[in-house]
């Protein structure tokens, strides 16, 4: 019996030691992708912008068809949530205030945040797991090409460019679809709304989502790149380390965007 | 020796291990200036593992590799990085970059290292696919190649740069023999022409017998011999003999080893977790 605990000990220990190694390595990473992107020209191994674009059209604007649909279904969502709450008070016409703050700061970068991770950030862990277990990263190695500064920089830069990007308009297509539905119930024109939208939304709060997202950015990509780059054990292993891409980024995402409320928003 | 070439890749008293386990054991290896060393063994005997240590892929757990007058291990990051530039792989998958067309593929070295201009690129990229009978495939991309081509698209991209130094993890295996030779005639053309260091890893007696200058056979990770193409022919030791002719190894005769195996003890201790974590290089 005593063996027996002795051996789960065992294992939380060595799972927590993984853990630990696991953030070691994505800091290392993160750093790696950093500095290649200031020193690369130093090094004789520049950060291209081809790549770095393909990226962002890829992350960023091939995103967009999908982002505008959810955002505008959650536009309407809150502004039917809002006034069905309000009425409660009597304070329908409050609605735009907590609609367009709920936007703003929480809601597009979050739902930005996760799609990106869903369709981006798996598919940089696929292309990643793939190339390494048909040994391309080996083959990068011995060319002396940087696998982090050919694979891992381009990919860092076009998501943290596009990540903010895209909330931003996000936010404005939530918006627009909120207003749609609260003039109509409201009895108020467009003009009216979106001039209370400008009044009641201060330039902090639209940044507070914009640097939210930036953060997300960094965490899909280097979520991504350390489950691909851990990649063992074939086709299986590919499929194993994208779904849990997926579920960590997604994780990491939520658990963030809630600290960051705590520090910033009380 | 009399031998006074310049030595172009070092090894001494390499020590590995995957996990736990022992892969090579005290591997001691020199290759010269323009010579072709064949690296050879059964399956599992650790000529892979032993190219990725002589390609700094992996790190020793004793020992050092010196490729290029460099300590592959300790040199800093900026000096294998000139390093690696020197040298051309051709891996034994191929490795061609899956998203890449072919010609892309063999340019990708030029590109990055070089500052040639687009123009002078192709050229050379194409010089090199008719130099491995590949000319007029530069737009396919990998998947639509066969095995057999794939090979041969690796070793234009290994040879691009027109390295010093070139190492093939079995070039020949799954080809033609047509193809298996016109291979082996190449590599022995790389090193007349541009006096290239070459090791092979080989599985097949007749392509090693034809292109090496000395053969390293290795045995379940020691060096079973390491020496001239004749004298490994007229080796009198006996598991050389078996290899040379295709002769099974004779069963070990330890019945306790055996019933050990049978009731299903795994070999390896370390279990679980020698699944390091695997980081980008
Ligand atoms: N990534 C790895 N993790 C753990 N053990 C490994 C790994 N790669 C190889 N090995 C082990 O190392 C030993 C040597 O393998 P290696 O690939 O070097 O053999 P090889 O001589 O190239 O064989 P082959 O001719 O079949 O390619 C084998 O016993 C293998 O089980
Ligand atoms: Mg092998």
């Amino acid at each position: 019996m005593p063996q027996r605990i002795v051996g789960v000990l065992d294992r939380i220990g060595r799972a927590a030691v993984r853990g630990m190694a696991e953030f070691g390595y994505a800091a290392t990473l993160l750093g790696q992708a950093v500095f290649w992107l200031v020193l690369g020209r130093r090094r004789r191994q520049a950060v291209r912008l081809a790549p770095v674009v393909a990226q962002a059209m890829d992350v960023g604007i091939a995103a967009v068809p999908i982002i505008t649909t959810l955002s505008a279904t959650i536009g309407i969502m809150l502004a039917i949530q809002g006034i069905y709450s309000l009425k409660a008070f009597g304070a329908e016409s409050r609605v735009t205030l907590g609609v367009a703050l709920s936007t703003v700061r929480e809601f597009s970068p979050l739902i930005t945040g996760i799609l990106v991770a869903g369709r981006s950030g798996s598919a940089l862990a696929a292309r990643l797991g793939t190339m390494r277990i048909n040994q391309e990263i080996d083959a990068l190695a011995v060319m002396g090409i940087s696998p982090v500064r050919f694979l891992v920089t381009p990919a860092l830069v076009a998501m943290v460019v596009m990540m903010p990007l895209l909330t931003l308009w996000a936010d404005l297509v939530s918006l627009f679809a909120a207003g749609l539905y609260i003039s109509s119930q409201l009895e108020m024109s467009m003009a009216a709304y979106a001039d209370e939208v400008v009044t009641l939304l201060k330039m902090n709060d639209l940044l507070h989502g914009l640097a939210k997202s930036g953060i997300f950015a960094v965490l899909v990509t280097v979520v991504g790149v350390v489950n691909g780059s851990s990649v063992t054990g074939g086709a299986e292993g590919v499929g194993r380390m994208t779904t849990r891409s997926v579920v960590h980024a997604i994780s990491a995402i939520v658990i963030t965007d809630m600290f960051f409320a705590f520090m910033v928003t009380r | 020796m009399s031998d006074t070439r310049r030595v172009t890749v070092e090894v001494r008293r390499l020590n590995t291990h995957y996990g736990t386990r022992q892969i090579l054991k005290d591997v001691s290896l020199d290759v010269r200036e323009g010579e072709i060393m064949v690296i050879m063994g059964g399956s599992g005997s650790g000529k892979s593992t032993l190219l990725n240590h002589l390609l700094g892929l992996l790190r020793p757990t004793s020992g050092t590799v010196k490729v290029l007058g460099k300590d592959i291990n300790t040199a800093s990051a900026l000096d294998v990085q000139e390093l690696r530039t020197r040298m051309g792989v051709a891996f034994q998958s191929g490795a061609l970059f899956s998203s890449m067309s072919v010609g892309d593929n063999i340019a990708l070295p030029l590109r990055e290292h070089t500052r040639l201009d687009a123009m002078t690129i192709g050229i050379m990229t194409r010089l090199k696919l008719e130099v491995v009978s590949l000319a007029g495939f530069e737009d396919l991309m990998p998947s639509e190649l066969s095995g057999g081509m794939i090979k041969r698209a690796a070793l234009a991209r290994a040879i691009v740069m027109d390295p010093k130094l070139l190492f093939c993890d079995e070039p020949s295996a799954g080809l033609d023999p047509v193809v298996a030779s016109s291979i082996d005639d190449l590599i022995l053309r790389l090193r007349d022409a541009m006096g290239m260091s070459i090791v092979v890893v080989t599985h097949d007696l007749d392509s090693a017998f034809k292109i090496a200058d000395r053969i390293c056979v290795l045995d379940q990770g020691d060096v079973l011999a390491l020496d001239t193409v004749a004298a490994i022919r007229n080796s009198p030791n006996e598991r050389i003999q078996n290899l040379l002719n295709r002769r099974t190894e004779e069963a070990e005769v330890d019945p306790d080893a055996y019933l050990r195996r049978l009731l299903g003890e795994r070999a390896r201790q370390d279990g679980e977790d020698d699944s390091q974590q695997r980081h980008l290089p």
